[in-house]
This record gives C-alpha cells, structure tokens and sequence, in this order.
C-alpha cells in the first residue's frame, strides 16, 4: 500500500500515475479566427460565425462546449451515460458556459476554476481520479470565447478603445479529452500542480508578464520532483504566455540553469499567424485546450513527438480585483503525456 | 514596506518584486508612440473638420447662429457614431486612430452606444439601461463634478469681490 | 482657413489624449475623465471661449468641450438665478450632446447586435 501511496505523490506538488492512463480520445471546436490559423487542420470543428448560430455570446460558447464534448463522445464511440464525471471550468462568472452545457449532457459535474490553467487543471484532476479508481470514464473540457471574456473583464466588444500590443485575443473555442485507463491514446504519466504566484503586476493588458513567474515555478517544480531536464522532452508548451510571457520564462529557466531553447513554444504563439492582428498573441481557457487536444494529440498518437509537457498559465483576478488596486496572482499546472506507446 | 522589498521563489531564484518587473518591462512591446500620435492627430482633425463644415452647413443652410449650430452639429456627430458602432465599424477606427477617435464627442458616443449593444441580451431595463454608462459615466460624473465646484467657487468669487 | 485651424487644433487635443494613453499609460476612461475637467478648467479662467473663437469646431468637438459647456450652463443660470443656478443650469447647454447620445444609443440598441 505504501509504495503505491509513493508512486502516487512524488512530491507536495507532483503527482505519478502509476496506472495506463491514457487520454483515449480528444476533440476541439472552434470559432472562425481559429480556423484561419496555423493549426486549423488538426480542428475537429471549425464554425463560420462566431456565433455558432445562437442568440447571445454565451450561448454561443455553450454551444461550443457542447459541440466539443458531443464530437470526443461519437470519436470514441460511447455515449454520455458511459462517462462517470466531466471535470470542466471557463471563464465566466460562476462558470456558467460549464454549468448550463454540465446540465445538456447530463454527466456528473466537477465545476472547475482555473482562469486559463482550466485545461491542465481537469486534466490533471481527470487522470487522478481515473488512476485511483474513482471513476473509469472521465471527461475534462474547457471553453473560451472572445466577446464573452471581452465584456466580462474588459470593454463592449464594439467599443473603440485602442489596446495596446501587450495585449491579448481570447480563444473562441473548447476542447475536451476522454480520459481512461488502457485502450489507445497518449498516456499521461505526471501532473504537477502550481502554487499562486504574483510579483506585483497589475495591467490587465499584460497577462504574459503576470503569469510567467507561475509558469516558471511549476516547470522548474517538475523537473525537480521527476528529476527530468527539458532535453527529455520532445515539446513543452505553455498556455499563453504569448509574445511578451515567452521570452520571460525562457530566460528565467535559463538563469536557473534549465534552458528550454528549441523544445520549447507557446499554444498562445501557435494558435494564430501574427497577420492576424492578434497583439501578442492568443489567451484564455481555449488557448491550451484546442492547441493541446487537437495538434498535441495528434502528434504524440502518430509519434512524431515521444514525450510532451503541456504547462497551461491561468491569470486569477477579477475585474473587481483590479479596480481595487490589486495585482494579479496567477497559476499555472502541468501535465507530461508520453505518446507513440 | 516589508511586503515591496521582500523577495519571492520563482523556482529556486529568489526575486522581489521590482526586480522581476524590471526584468520583464525588457520584454514590453515598445509603443510607437509618434505613429499613434500622428494617427490620433489626422483622425481627430477630420473629424473636427467634419463638425466644421457641419456646423456652417446648419448655419448658412438652415438658419441657425453661431451659438446654436454647435448643438445640431453634435448631434449629427453623435448619430454617425452611433450608426458606426452598431455598424461594427467604430472599433476598428478606434484600434486605429487611438485617442483620435476616442476624444471628439464620437468616442463618447461610442462608449454609450456600444455598452447599450452589447448589454441588450441582458433586457431593456437592466442590461441596455442599466449599462449604458458603463463607459461614460466618469466622464459626465468627473465633469459635473469639477462644474458644479468651479461654479460654486466662481460664483462665491463674484460675490465677494 | 478656419477648416484648417479647426483640423489642427483638434488633432492637437486628440495628440494630448494619445500622450495620455501612450506615455501616461492611462486608460481611456481616465483620459476622458481628465480631459473633460481640463475643459471645465480651462473655461473657469475664461481660456476655453477664446479657443473656441478661433479654432471653432477644432474646440467644440473634443469631449473637453462638454467639460466647457457644462461650467458654462452652470454659470450663465447662476449670473441670473444666484447660487442655485449652479444646479439648475449644468445640463441646459449640453442637453443635445447627452440627449443625442442616450437617444440613438438606446435605439442602436434596438436595431444592432455587437459583432465581436
């Protein structure tokens, strides 16, 4: 029992899935930028209006929500009634896009809030369950959407303030993984879970400066907890960082002597073509998500990649929070996949 | 004071505050601030521009003075913006021109415009009504604020000297 | 000529806020806010006429502007009603701004979706 116990909690914060966890199938549905961008053919779903046919933006990433999750399903070939819980979180307050889609499916809920570390966050807590036993079909999902962040913690999405090129675009999108024990698909091997971290930055428009020191304090976590080096990973990624968070964490990982140089990228950098007039760079829940189980998952089934870290970047305030003068605590959680197996 | 200077782990450096920010600030984007200046200036002047011809329009064409064109003239104004905002077309120009077209009256009837928009999913009453000034609520506060005081200031002045 | 001036001293005011956002990093609803009490200001000390004599809509468009209109409603009823004209008149010059705003913007409303 106890040696078990120690497979399982490598450290405070790392986390060993001893069992054939594996993330057996994954699907990602987006909105129209998204299909223009790089990555548009690895996409499940691709939606020409950035309403998905409904009402309201809310509604709008429901629907996307729902999409993803009923797309993972017909991938996998089983039903609703089959999964045991769906971990799932997004951006709204009191995670409403979760809640209303939770309710659709029918599927037992574990609401989730990790601003745009939610991905890593379900999944982490996906496979943890499944390893211990608690549930043999879990599904983790998370969702994104332009408008409904941008009026939620900035501006109407048709006023005419000027943002500045720190700044960053919302993912519309969502994605989910189906995670089991045994079968095909990647397996996921290690979790590391973050601590808060905030070094005083207060400007909304600046997230990638906010959360690169979390980033930096999980990976550098990871790889002291599993005794790795970034060389024994074919890619890490962050969540979105973007154009300004990148460049931080590469230094600050190098000056603590784990340089991660060309192993390393960003979903944020990879999601969009910089034509796209996406300032620095793409953000929210959906960032990692559709980046990760979409183009990730392909590559680690097809083994062109062997081993990836996918380390999502979450930015914790409020609007409330910032109006009050605070700065903004971040997190970060990471989960290493190994493929091709 | 404590709290500013003490350092913090991020992973086995320990750094404070200042120091990380100092670090990062090397990575900002620089603002081209002559090209959004140059870019405030044009839009800003075409649409003053604009209120110039509009308003000697209203006043040689339709008979209003010096003193009462500016009314019409901001009006129309307001209407263009407004017709733009819900147009989708207003943000661009605004991405664009910066304060250029933040500051004419456009801008602040952008502001109303697009927050009674985007809020009209939450109902007329709460949504439209209650988040119309979401924007520009500052701007009439701090302005009738600062009048209501200059006033008051200006008129005891008078009395007294 | 008075296009040219009222182009020049608008793009100068529009200037003025850009600096603001750029160098003061301010949001724009601080550098409205700033500028609208510059306007009020700038009439107390009987500048904001003059420049609206000579630059005409170049000083009338601005949002500094309704920051004058405000102060001046406030102080031609207090000239003629006393101390209570303050109240009473701070609205009387810019009601077609705000009326005009809160009217179109309201029917916008009725007519448009936001389109992200």
């Amino acid at each position: 029992m106890d040696s078990k116990k120690q497979t399982a909690r490598i450290s405070r914060q790392t986390w060993h899935f001893a069992e054939d966890v594996r993330v057996q199938a994954s699907a990602v549905s987006v909105g129209p930028k998204e299909g223009e961008g790089p990555l548009a053919s690895y996409f499940d779903q691709i939606h020409d209006d950035v309403y998905v046919g409904q009402q309201t933006w809310e509604d709008a990433e429901r629907k996307l929500m729902e999409n993803a999750v009923t797309i993972l399903l017909q991938k996998a070939s089983i039903a609703e009634k089959d999964v045991d819980v769906i971990l799932a979180g997004d951006l709204l307050n009191q995670n409403i896009t979760t809640n209303f889609t939770a309710e659709k499916l029918a599927i037992p809920l574990m609401g989730m809030y990790g601003a745009c570390s939610t991905s890593m966050l379900t999944l982490a807590t996906a496979a943890a369950l499944v390893n211990a036993g608690y549930a043999q079909k879990a599904i983790a999902a998370c969702s994104s959407h332009n408008a409904t962040a941008e009026r939620q913690y900035r501006y109407p999405t048709e006023y005419g303030g000027q943002k500045p090129p720190s700044a960053q675009w919302t993912v519309t999108g969502a994605g989910a993984g189906l995670v089991g024990i045994g079968g095909e698909g990647p397996r996921i091997t290690y979790a590391t879970m973050g601590k808060v971290t905030d070094m005083g930055i207060k400007d909304p428009f600046d997230m990638g400066s906010a959360m690169a020191p979390a980033a930096v304090s999980t990976i550098h976590s990871h790889f002291q907890d599993t005794g790795r080096t970034p060389e024994d990973y074919d890619l890490i990624v962050t969540g979105d960082l973007a154009a300004v968070g990148y460049p931080i964490v590469k230094e600050l990982m190098r000056a603590q002597g784990y340089a991660m140089e060309d192993m390393y990228n960003d979903c944020g950098l990879m999601i969009y073509y910089p034509e796209q007039e996406v300032f620095a760079g793409g953000s929210g829940c959906a960032s990692s998500a559709v980046v990760t189980y979409s183009y990730i998952m392909d590559q680690l089934n097809r083994g062109l990649l062997k081993r990836v870290l996918v380390c999502a970047t979450g930015a914790l305030l409020s609007p409330i929070s910032y109006q009050q003068g605070n700065s903004i605590p971040c997190i970060a959680h990471a989960v290493a996949f190994e493929g091709g197996i | 004071m404590a709290t500013k200077t003490k350092a913090k782990p991020i992973g086995s450096m320990q750094m404070t505050k200042q120091m990380y920010q100092q670090q990062a600030s090397k990575y900002q984007p620089k603002r081209n601030v002559m090209l959004n200046c140059f870019r405030a200036f044009w839009v800003g002047g075409t649409i003053c521009l604009l209120g110039q011809a509009l308003q000697n329009m209203y006043i040689h064409f339709f008979g209003f003075t010096e003193k009462t064109a500016s009314n019409p003239t901001v009006a129309t104004l307001i209407f263009i913006s407004v017709l733009l905002t819900g147009l989708g077309i207003y943000d661009n120009i605004g991405q664009y021109a910066g304060a250029g077209s933040a500051v004419p009256v456009t801008g602040f009837a952008n502001s109303i415009a697009s927050a009674a928009i985007e809020h009209r999913s939450e109902g007329f009453v709460l949504g439209v009504g209650g988040n119309m000034f979401k924007l520009a609520g500052s701007v009439i506060v701090f302005g009738v604020v600062a009048a209501f005081l200059a006033g008051i200031i200006k008129s005891v002045l008078k009395m007294i000297f | 000529m008075e296009y040219v001036i009222a182009f020049a001293v608008g793009g100068l005011i529009c200037v003025i806020g850009q600096l603001l956002l750029d160098v003061g990093k301010l949001t724009p609803a601080h550098v409205m806010s700033t500028l609208v009490v510059s306007g009020v200001v700038l009439d107390f000390f009987g500048i904001y006429d003059k420049l609206i004599d000579f630059a005409g809509a170049g000083a009338t468009v601005p949002i500094t502007s309704f920051g004058h209109s405000l102060y001046h409603g406030a102080i031609s009823e207090a000239q003629t009603h006393g101390l209570i004209g303050v109240v009473t008149g701070i609205f009387e010059v810019t009601s077609a701004g705000i009326s005009a705003a809160i009217a179109f913007g309201f029917l916008a409303s009725l007519v448009f979706k936001p389109k992200g």
